[in-house]
């Protein structure tokens, strides 16, 4: 165990971002979100819960792939590059980590995604444990302790320190680029600041909720449950949901026309939207009730079908602190609990 | 980025309108009258057809200075067209300007089928205008530049 | 409240209405959502309080299609948006019963978090009966509390009063919460340099995750379907792909409301990273009442709306621009 004074942090962001971009909780605009880190950027790990989930570091919201250049006759296919700079991603939460290993699951299987597996490569991650959880926080459902996070290095942040623990060789990499700003440290205060961490968690109104009924096998049982037809109604059928999520992987490929060529390029999609099954013969989900349905369907049944049980929600509570008409995951799973007898 | 000034070819949309614009720059064309080939004529209808995103999509793919052209209020081939156009153009150029385009990039002329000189006279000072902001960075799309 | 759900209760019952659309008490204090209810028993769910600032004008869209007449909850500043849509035949007047429900400022959760309560367990204070004085919070932390017109929405402090533009029935007190003038902030923003103003809706925009919250939830944008949702279009609707897309789509968004626009605040309550959206709205507000003359879209639902008229010395869209 290692720790360093809050009031050095500064000198700790530096010295990581001499050698690798360094992403972060920064605020800008009275908003905190993942971000470069730079000279003037103001850091905030105060903050529980930034706005967007990290996972714009791994699988950012648009990138492009390719870029198809014309010139006379001849056309040229320059594909992107891959991501070959090392970064750390500094002050994920727990839910937030386990949320990259959800993405992992789709991207990493076969056929693997250069994209994503690039930055995985080249990533490290450290995780920074929840001081103060919230009323919006339902992590424990998914058996996702934030008061001991995963990540190359686990973090927490007690009275004016910050305790560090690298968890694997490219935590113990990074610790060896920053060695001589920390110091040894006990683990009593870190094993104080978990104790309370999670007495508070299990204060949280959402910690208890049962996901009884919720798997891989449920799909007959809920697809057809009349409780959908009720409970999409106030969807306004907005991506606010679907954009903050840590484990939302959809996108969507689009071109974009540059006036010299065209660039080809992927952006997060969002099954909120009306044109996401849009084929070429015909939509195959046309009502707000079937894409409403296909949301919660997905994280809590067909993905543990196809991910040895693993739901792909981490309880982080973005969406139920966003969604501007108040709907949420943890108001379906309520509804469908009260309806089983 | 400093722009060198001696290079900078800026490109510039003209909206001009069938029935008294367009014919103007035809007459400016017959009459041997000049204007810089900087200036990319797109006809419309009536200056009316022309939707505020059009003058937003010509910025984003890289045009430095839009000018709408159209038949001189009361003029109009469809009789109140131009009308509409010009309050939709204030209220634009005005939330332009609100977001910190500068101003001058932006601009109505009214230009009937007879005023050949009034058109190329318009064009060249338009061009100067433009060339004296240098390039458009504020409403450009970076994909678009290079 | 009791008096709403009676009130709604008692027309359930007798058949001048076959549904109620107002507000089902959350899981949390302060998160009610948007619900219909169709039995006099299902109303036990039913709450009004401050933290129901959702704007239910838009719903009735789709609940002009039901059969039947719906009841409405809209508040003051809903029933502008309401008229509006009358105006452009998006809802049957016949097919709603609004009862006007009194308001005394709508809470921003937002607000409440930024003054650094977090773990809320419960509120007190946000009753329409209470007197909007204070706001009470249990929460993990323990307690907490903070003067209700700080946790009150930006639009509540610019309210233009709590009269119902139509209604069928009214209930509830009010409560006035004007405390700033909703063209002040405009102006602020107008005396700037434009590198400063650039800058300025550089910041707030570049925060912009595409979601379409604001779109989605505005009762003006109520197109069968967007320009941006266009597959024919190049300009996506949910990249934020390099600085300019948020820009085109906000701008082109305040402008295809613009006269239209009730100045309601849904699209910067909704914005989940906080990006003061009416500032685009008024702004052309503004600039209409001091071209056109005073225009509130809304106030009447016959009046001719200022983008689809014209006076023949309307003026010059270079003098404006240089003028700024």
């Amino acid at each position: 165990m290692k720790r360093i004074k809050l009031e050095h942090l500064k000198a700790l962001y530096r010295r990581i971002s001499e050698t690798r971009a360094l992403y972060l909780p920064v605020r800008s605009a009275g908003k905190t979100n993942f971000a470069f880190w730079t000279e003037d950027a103001e850091a905030d790990l105060d903050t529980l819960k930034t706005v967007k989930s990290p996972k714009d570091a791994f699988f950012p919201q648009s990138e492009t792939l390719y870029t198809c250049r014309r010139e006379g006759q001849k056309l040229h296919v320059e594909p992107e590059e891959l991501a070959n700079q090392d970064f750390v991603v500094f002050g994920m939460k727990a839910c937030d980590v386990q949320g990259v290993r959800v993405l992992d699951q789709v991207f990493l299987k076969d056929p693997v995604d250069s994209f994503y597996a690039a930055r995985r490569q080249h990533g490290t991650i450290v995780s920074l444990a929840c001081h103060a959880p919230e009323e919006t926080c339902f992590c424990k459902v998914f058996q996702i302790d934030c008061a001991a996070p995963a990540g190359d290095v686990a973090a927490w942040i007690a009275a004016e320190y910050l305790y560090w623990q690298p968890q694997t060789e490219k935590g113990e990499a990074l610790t060896e680029l920053v060695s001589d700003l920390l110091e040894d440290a006990e683990t009593a205060p870190v094993d104080a600041e978990q104790a309370a961490i999670r007495a508070m968690v299990e204060q949280l109104p959402y910690s208890h909720l049962s996901l009884e009924g919720w798997n891989g096998n449920a799909t007959e049982e809920k697809f057809d449950s009349p409780l959908w037809e009720q409970l999409y109604k106030p969807c306004l059928a907005c991506g606010t949901c679907t954009f903050v999520c840590p484990t939302c992987q959809c996108y969507d490929i689009k071109d974009y026309d540059t006036g010299k060529g065209v660039q080809r390029y992927r952006c997060w999609d969002s099954c909120m939207y009306s044109d996401f099954t849009m084929m070429a013969a015909a939509n195959s989900r046309t009502s707000q009730m079937q894409r409403f349905r296909q949301r919660f369907m997905h994280k809590l049944v067909y993905f543990p079908a196809n991910n040895d049980g693993m739901y792909s929600c981490v309880g982080c509570g973005r969406c139920v602190e966003k969604c501007p008409a108040h709907l949420n995951i943890v108001k379906v799973i309520k509804a469908f609990g009260k309806e089983d007898p | 980025m400093p722009i060198n000034q001696e290079e900078f070819r800026p490109l510039i949309v003209a909206f001009c309108c069938n029935w008294c614009s367009y014919a103007g720059a035809d007459l400016a064309g017959s009459s041997r009258l000049s204007y810089p080939a900087d200036v990319k004529i797109i006809r419309v209808p009536c200056s009316c057809r022309v939707n505020p995103m059009f003058i937003l999509r010509a910025f984003e793919k890289g045009a430095d200075g839009v000018i709408l052209c159209g038949c001189h209020p009361g003029d109009c081939h469809y009789s109140t067209g131009n009308y509409y156009a010009r309050r939709r153009m204030t209220l634009l150029f005005s939330m332009l300007d609100y977001l910190g385009v500068e101003n001058g990039r932006t601009r109505v002329e009214w230009v009937s089928a007879a005023e050949g000189a009034k058109f190329s006279a318009t064009m060249n000072e338009f061009v100067e205008k433009i060339h004296s902001l240098g390039k458009n960075v504020r409403l450009g799309d970076l994909r678009c530049r290079n | 409240m009791q008096e709403l759900i009676d009130r709604a209760k008692a027309l359930l019952e007798d058949g001048t209405v076959r549904r109620v659309l107002g507000w089902k008490t959350g899981d949390l204090p302060y998160d009610p959502e948007p619900a219909y209810f169709e039995t006099p028993e299902s109303l036990k769910d039913f709450v009004y309080n401050g933290f129901c600032g959702a704007n239910l004008s838009k719903y009735m869209i789709e609940a002009s299609k039901l059969e039947g007449r719906t009841l409405v909850c809209l508040k003051p500043c809903d029933t502008y948006s309401f008229n509006q849509l009358l105006a452009e035949h998006r809802v049957d007047r016949d097919k709603a019963y609004i009862l006007g429900v009194g308001c005394k400022g709508k809470l921003s959760m937002e607000k409440i978090k930024a003054a650094g309560i977090k773990g809320i367990r419960s509120v007190s204070g946000a009753e329409l009966t209470d007197p909007a004085e204070t706001l009470f919070f249990d929460t993990l932390y323990g307690k907490a509390e903070m003067p209700y017109r700080d946790a009150m929405l930006e639009r509540c402090h610019v309210c233009r009063g709590k009269t119902h533009a139509v209604y069928d029935a009214l209930i509830g007190d009010s409560k006035d919460t004007t405390d700033a003038d909703r063209f002040d902030e405009v102006r602020r923003i107008e005396a700037l340099s434009p590198e400063e103003k650039f800058a300025f809706f550089q910041k707030e925009l570049s925060k912009c995750i595409r979601c379409n919250a604001c779109r989605n939830v505005c009762p003006a944008c109520s197109c069968r379907q967007c320009v941006f949702d266009s597959a024919k279009f190049d300009s996506a609707q949910k990249a934020n792909a390099d600085s300019f897309e948020e820009k085109m789509f906000h701008i082109i968004r305040a402008f295809d409301v613009a006269g239209r626009c009730t100045d309601c605040g849904e699209c910067s309550r909704v914005c989940p990273q906080g990006i003061p959206l009416h500032l685009f709205n008024r702004k052309f507000i503004k600039d209409i009442n001091e071209l056109y003359g005073d225009y509130q879209a809304g106030a009447d639902p016959t009046a001719k709306a200022p983008l689809t008229s014209f006076t023949l010395d309307d003026a010059e869209p270079n003098i404006v621009a240089e003028r700024g």
